[in-house]
């Protein structure tokens, strides 16, 4: 059975806090999901499904079901890190197509900016991951993870720092039409290069910016979406696709991408060439990159060339994408950006993006996530949505 | 840059019921993988069950302990003391996440050919890590 068109995204909410150390985490999700029930024009007890992922405190689904009061009948609290929330919708749409819930409330929120959270630390999933004897002593962090993706790409394919720079200065030419990101000044390849090394080849504004906040959306069967007032977005394709190490046969050139995309574009019946607009989980650069290659925009070795002389900048660009201005300049909350990556397509395909990065006629748009660690593993997820 | 190892803190690696003997043996100077007497298919890292084929028929056997460097990273921001992270691909062919150590890090190159040395984590363990050959 397939998913397509069996469920929309009928509310999208992004916190416009980047700092909140007077806030709770729990507070946040729950103003996010009362931001979203506004936008989409429903009320609480509208509410009988609910996704979170590993960001929800306490314990997860039910310690913030209990916090905001609902009574849902279907639950899943799946946690592939900041991919997670692509996930939620499709086993959302997976639900509401079952029959399972009709109105899915998704919610994200975290404080890591207030928590002193940096990507140069250990990242530290628990003693008891099984890999974490075999990787801790190494220090891998989330920096040099990803790092060594992109010196391996740079080695494979000849791929230069100038080309990935070339994605920041996108996203900044987006990020300073935004009133709410972090950092809104344009900058150039050269600014990037300039920038201090944080693990070779990853420049400072090679990274992602770590900040407060969340985000939330509601998923609901086609007639409730129809009965509101909101333009429809309705959901085409989704795929999922975990990555690891493979017992040792380490492949760092390759994402999960290349399977969660393949998966979402067969059920969407859509191909990389007809998306008009795409957001791409951008915690570094080279994540940019990698997805762009996966998911079919270029040939694999050819992002470089891709990203290069503005062509992800909308307006000028063939592929306009993190109109917000992504991860790498708006925001990145709870060091989990698939939810921010679904809140920008989802404004896109509505008309309501900011009026200089909005895309003309957006009818087809596509988010991509990528949660954990792409140098170690990680999760892909992928979201295909069109204007009905 | 010259890159001591010694003189970062190595974390201690949390080792369990199932991976302690991987630290027994490299104590002893010895790095362990995974070989299935099933499949005939080495693996990394080492574990009870195949990931191949999910057979329970596996041994962790001696790595000869030379390789080349598959990919690394230097970090140098954020981090009390420069140092690399690297897979390396062991001659028997599975690649592991490891630190690249008493070498000159500018001069590092994906290919050069590598060999084990253990290095002392907090609390005792050994760990290895490789340096240029």
């Amino acid at each position: 059975m397939s998913i397509k068109g069996k469920a929309y995204i009928v509310g999208a909410y992004e916190h416009p806090t980047r700092k909140a150390p007077d806030k709770s985490v729990a507070q946040l999700h729950a103003e996010c999901a009362r931001g979203a029930l506004i936008d989409a024009g429903l009320g609480k007890d509208d509410i009988d499904g609910y996704f979170c992922a590993g960001d929800a405190p306490g314990l997860g689904p039910l310690s913030m079901l209990d916090y905001m009061g609902l009574k849902v009948r279907h639950l899943d609290s799946t946690d592939t890190g900041g991919s997670s929330y692509l996930v939620h919708v499709a086993h959302a749409a997976q639900a509401i197509a079952l029959g399972k819930c009709n109105v899915a409330l998704v919610t994200l929120a975290g404080r890591p900016r207030s928590e002193g959270s940096s990507g140069t630390q250990p990242r530290n999933y628990g003693a008891a991951a099984p890999d974490a004897a075999f990787e801790a002593p190494y220090g891998i962090t989330t920096a040099n993870g990803y790092a060594m993706v992109a010196k391996r790409h740079m080695h494979e394919f000849g791929t230069t720092s100038a080309q990935l720079a070339w994605i920041k200065v996108a996203t900044s030419h987006h990020a300073q039409h935004n009133p709410n990101a972090m950092l809104r000044e344009v900058v150039t390849v050269e600014d990037v290069l300039a920038s201090p090394l944080i693990a070779d080849p990853l420049h400072r504004l090679d990274c992602c910016v770590v900040s407060d906040g969340g985000g939330a959306l509601i998923v609901a069967r086609p007639e409730i979406a129809k009965d509101l007032q909101r333009p429809l977005v309705k959901i085409l394709g989704t795929g999922e696709a975990p990555k690891g190490q493979h017992g040792g046969k380490v492949d760092l050139t390759t994402s999960g991408a290349a399977w969660s995309g393949a998966a979402a574009f067969a059920e969407a019946g859509v191909q990389a060439r007809d998306i008009q607009y795409a957001s791409i989980y951008d915690s570094f650069t080279i994540t940019v990159l990698m997805q762009l290659e996966d998911l079919g925009f270029c040939k694999k070795g050819e992002g470089g060339k891709f990203v290069a002389d503005g062509n992800l900048i909308s307006g000028s660009g063939k592929l306009p994408f993190n109109t917000d201005g992504g991860g790498l300049c708006n925001n990145h909350p709870a060091n989990r950006g698939g939810m921010t990556k679904i809140i920008e397509a989802v404004r896109q395909l509505r008309g309501e993006a900011h009026p200089k990065v909005q895309v003309r006629n957006c009818a087809l748009a596509l988010a991509q996530g990528t949660g954990g660690q792409l140098g170690s593993r990680h999760g892909s997820a992928t979201l295909i949505m069109e204007r009905a | 840059m010259n890159n001591q190892a010694s003189e970062r803190n190595i974390p201690a690696a949390p080792a369990n019921a199932e991976s302690q003997r991987y630290f027994d043996a490299a104590a002893r100077g010895t790095l362990l993988i995974g070989r299935c007497n099933a499949c005939g298919q080495v693996h990394f890292y080492p574990r009870s069950l195949c990931p191949f084929c999910f057979s329970d028929n596996t041994e962790w056997v001696p790595a000869a302990g030379s390789g080349t460097i598959y990919s690394y990273s230097t970090s140098h921001r954020g981090v009390p003391i420069p140092y690399t992270i690297a897979y390396v691909t062991l001659d028997e062919g599975v690649t592991m996440m490891t630190n690249l150590v008493d070498c000159d890090v500018d001069k590092l190159e994906i290919g050069q050919r590598v060999r084990v040395v253990f290095k002392q984590a907090d609390g005792g363990q050994h760990i290895p890590m490789f340096t240029t050959a």
